[in-house]
């Protein structure tokens, strides 16, 4: 895997190592709490998507039956359009926007609703004017269909992105950035262990050096003090056996000095 | 005696109003029309009858393509007839133009309300009903300024006297203008019809009175709910209409359809236009039985001769069959077959 080698250069310090391990912990639960998200996202991202699947076949029936309801008007009335946009002052049907908090995404709901008198109430009186009122009551049920998807429809785009941004970051997370810390830890780890090894080994061979330092000391001594004795027995056998007592103590402490430095 | 001069001045133009009824549609293009699967259809079906030669050049085919087409047919006949005419014939032909001079001149007071674009206005008015100085009623602000500028001169002077009072044109009161001009003119037509007498008065008073009481009829349904009060409704109702008096003050009243509908049902010709209309669920709503009837009544007035309701009869019938057209080739593009059957049957 190409990730192998993939690590943060860091020093490999014990220091640095409780840092990665935090950061590990750190992003594994960054990674389960996105995964969370994403599901929650998705699951609203299905339902939406059911959602506009109804909304839109709805749409479908309700529009055929407003435009016929219109070929009904004009059937019976002729051609009441110019009069109808003329004698429109301000909307009647308004649509509001609100929002709408999904796992901290924030959607737009579009809410429609009715304001103010009916414009149209006298268009048609001497003919067609129950065909008119009709009419105009068909066409709000259409509106209003079509307000409820374009909430669904913004809904869904903007959901499609955060998903596929969340989806984006879980997967980096799993795929990127913790197997880099799990590498620098495991870097880290081997580095250590192996300095580990190095002082070991060090303190071995100090260990064997001193060792043979001592060897040596020893048998030099051991040998100084053969041929001290060889001496003294010489001496001892030249006569003066009483210069053979203060020797001896000097030697002796002279040992023990060597002892305490070592 | 009527009938011994009549051939002298108007027999040729009976005989052509004769001849432009016997191409109305009749049954069996209708439903020949109805089994129509696409537009291309319809033209094909609709090249066999008269309006062949007006749909032969139309490339694209649209629903209201097919209107025009229809409605340039009739106005093309309606203006033969009228040019034609001598008087007193062509003045009762320019009086059957009066109604749509009023919706033409509602629609530029409307318009020129909101400073619409004069011409593109006048491309919607209706064409049987375009007079010379309609222009001009563009720079009127006020009914005063409208009737002293513009109106005085033209036909329509006299309806308007009524309705002078009416200070500010908003939306209310244009749709009140508009009833209460069609009702001077329905009156007035049925009293200058009356003036010639014999078979003319006969069959216009039966053909004005039902156009009345349909008036009022749908004035009384259209208001209920609405901002418009019982006195200003009494005011719309047309003066003439069989309902007179007694079923006009009853209708005044009213508040709600079945008011209407005991109304009505003294007469035994308006009481069938309530059976069953008021269930939800009907097939047939109460402008298809006014239509029905209409198209009944001026049936009739072909089984007359030497008169000149067949005039009126003609255009009326004429327009239902334009309506038809539409109302079908609209199910066809629409695709809403099942309703398909809801036009009224001429011949």
């Amino acid at each position: 895997m190409s990730g192998a080698n993939n690590r943060l250069a860091v020093f490999p310090t014990r220091m640095t190592l409780s840092v990665m391990k935090q950061k590990l912990k750190g992003a594994q639960t960054g990674h389960s709490l996105l995964k969370r998200k994403s599901e929650a996202l998705t699951k609203r991202f299905r339902d939406i998507v059911k959602k506009i699947d109804d909304a839109k076949r709805l749409m479908g029936k309700v529009m055929q039956v407003a435009s016929f309801s219109l070929a009904e008007v004009t059937y019976i009335t002729g051609d009441i359009g110019y009069q109808v946009q003329e004698s429109v002052k301000n909307a009647q049907f308004r649509v509001r926007a609100k929002q709408e908090n999904v796992s901290g995404v924030m959607l737009p709901v579009f809410e429609s609703y009715q304001e103010g008198t009916n414009a149209n109430e006298l268009t048609g009186l001497g003919r067609g004017g129950q065909q008119v009122q009709k009419c105009k009551d068909t066409y709000i049920k259409a509106v209003e269909t079509l307000v409820e998807l374009a909430s669904l429809q913004t809904a869904f785009v903007i959901l499609d992105e955060v998903i596929k941004l969340t989806n984006r970051r879980v997967n980096a997370i799993e795929h990127i950035i913790i197997p880099r810390y799990e590498n620098t830890i495991k870097h880290i780890i081997s580095e250590l262990d192996e300095q580990d090894r190095e002082e070991f080994f060090r303190l071995k061979k100090v260990q064997g050096k001193k060792k043979e330092a001592a060897a040596r000391e020893t048998l030099e001594r051991e040998t100084k003090q053969a041929a001290e004795g060889k001496l003294l027995a010489e001496s001892n056998a030249a006569g003066a056996s009483v210069h053979s007592s203060p020797v001896d103590p000097g030697d002796i402490l002279g040992g023990e000095d060597e002892d305490v430095i070592f | 005696m009527e009938a011994l001069f009549f051939n002298a001045d108007d027999g040729y133009l009976e005989a052509v109003v004769r001849g432009y009824r016997s191409s109305i549609l009749n049954n069996t293009a209708y439903i020949n029309l109805t089994q129509c699967e696409t537009l291309e259809d319809v033209k094909l079906q609709l090249s066999a009858s008269d309006y062949g030669p007006h749909l032969q050049n139309e490339a694209h085919l649209s629903t209201s393509m097919l209107a025009q087409k229809c409605t340039d047919k009739l106005v093309q006949e309606f203006q033969y007839i009228r040019a034609h005419a001598v008087a007193p014939l062509s003045h009762f032909l320019d009086f059957m133009t009066y109604a749509y001079m009023i919706d033409n001149v509602i629609l530029l007071i409307t318009g020129t309300l909101h400073e619409r674009d004069t011409h593109e206005l006048l491309n919607r008015c209706h064409p049987l009903g375009v007079f010379d100085s309609m222009p001009a009623l563009c720079v009127a602000t006020n009914v005063a300024e409208l009737y002293n500028s513009v109106l005085v001169e033209t036909p329509l002077a006299p309806y308007f006297k009524d309705c002078l009072s009416a200070e500010d044109l908003d939306e209310m009161n244009i749709e009140i203008i508009r009833n209460t001009l069609y009702k001077a003119y329905l009156e007035d037509f049925y009293h200058f019809s009356q003036s010639f007498g014999g078979p003319t008065a006969e069959i216009m008073t039966e053909l004005l009175q039902f156009e009345a009481d349909r008036r009022s009829l749908n004035i009384t349904i259209n208001s209920f709910g609405t901002e418009l009060t019982k006195d200003d409704r009494a005011k719309l109702f047309p003066s003439i209409g069989r309902l007179y008096p007694d079923g006009n003050l009853k209708l005044a009243k009213s508040d709600d359809i079945d008011q209407v509908k005991a109304t009505c049902d003294v007469f035994l010709e308006y009481r069938q236009f309530f059976d069953g209309t008021t269930g939800t669920g009907a097939t047939k709503t109460l402008e298809d039985r006014f239509f029905e009837y209409e198209v009944d009544l001026n049936k009739k007035s072909f089984q007359q001769q030497f008169h000149y309701a067949l005039f009126y009869s003609f255009l009326k019938l004429k327009e239902q069959e334009v309506r038809n057209i539409v109302w079908i080739s609209e199910c066809i593009s629409q695709g809403q077959k099942e309703r398909i059957n809801n036009y009224i049957p001429i011949f």
